[in-house]
């Protein structure tokens, strides 16, 4: 299936647009995505950190993905 | 209603923000105003930009607000963050929360903006005159 990542900050800059689609198994969990995101965009690997939001909530590496979810990459906030 | 969150992209009229959590139980109001400083580690920064997730970063700063609401006897909580571009000296971001007893007050603003700091994605870009650079994003 094919998920659509929205992109934030850093993460605009790296994927060079505000959203990218990437293509993983069905019901793949968070992890096997940041995989996936790491191998196509190695850059990931020199932030600080980066969370996966799924709906608009911080995602656990085990959460299962659907292609109906709205996926979004968060670099570290750096707000206030 | 105890809790106002905006995110917006014009000025943050801090007398407002004052005055919208003004109640005549309050014995204090606690703000705290964020300012664009004119440099970081010694280089001079000309400008920010901020970008927000709009539709989390709201969702997380309210439950920062429901949090602050649970933690401490507070009556009003309001948090208000700006988008865009802002120059030094511009406010991006206004905590005001008001209780019957300054304790609480003082510990509720600095719980919010400490959290709101770790959890709300929102990001900061931050302009020198020989580059640019998104504030945090490398170890």
């Amino acid at each position: 299936m094919d998920i659509t990542l929205l992109a934030f900050g850093i993460a605009k800059d790296i994927f060079g647009a505000s959203s990218v689609t990437v293509a993983v198994n069905e019901a793949s969990p968070v992890s096997i995505l940041k995989e996936k995101i790491e191998l196509n965009y190695p850059k990931f690997k020199a932030l600080k950190s980066y969370m996966v939001a799924v709906n608009n909530e911080y995602a656990a590496d085990d959460l299962i993905l659907s292609a109906s979810d709205e996926v979004a990459i968060i670099p570290p906030v750096s707000g206030g | 209603m105890q809790v106002q969150v905006q995110l917006y992209d014009n000025e943050i009229n801090v007398g407002k923000c004052i005055n919208w959590v003004t109640t005549s139980e309050s014995g204090g109001i606690d703000i705290f105003i964020g300012t664009v400083r004119n440099a970081t580690k010694g280089k001079t920064v000309f400008k920010l930009e901020f970008e927000a997730y709009a539709p989390m970063a709201i969702k997380e700063m309210h439950k920062i607000a429901d949090e602050a609401l649970s933690k401490w006897n507070l009556q009003k909580v309001l948090i208000h963050h700006r988008t865009g571009a802002l120059e030094v000296g511009e406010i991006p971001v206004v905590i005001a929360v008001s209780a019957a007893h300054r304790d609480a007050a003082f510990d509720a603003c600095r719980y919010i903006i400490d959290t709101l700091k770790q959890t709300v994605p929102i990001w900061k870009k931050e302009f020198f005159e020989d580059g640019e650079v998104w504030v945090a994003a490398h170890p």
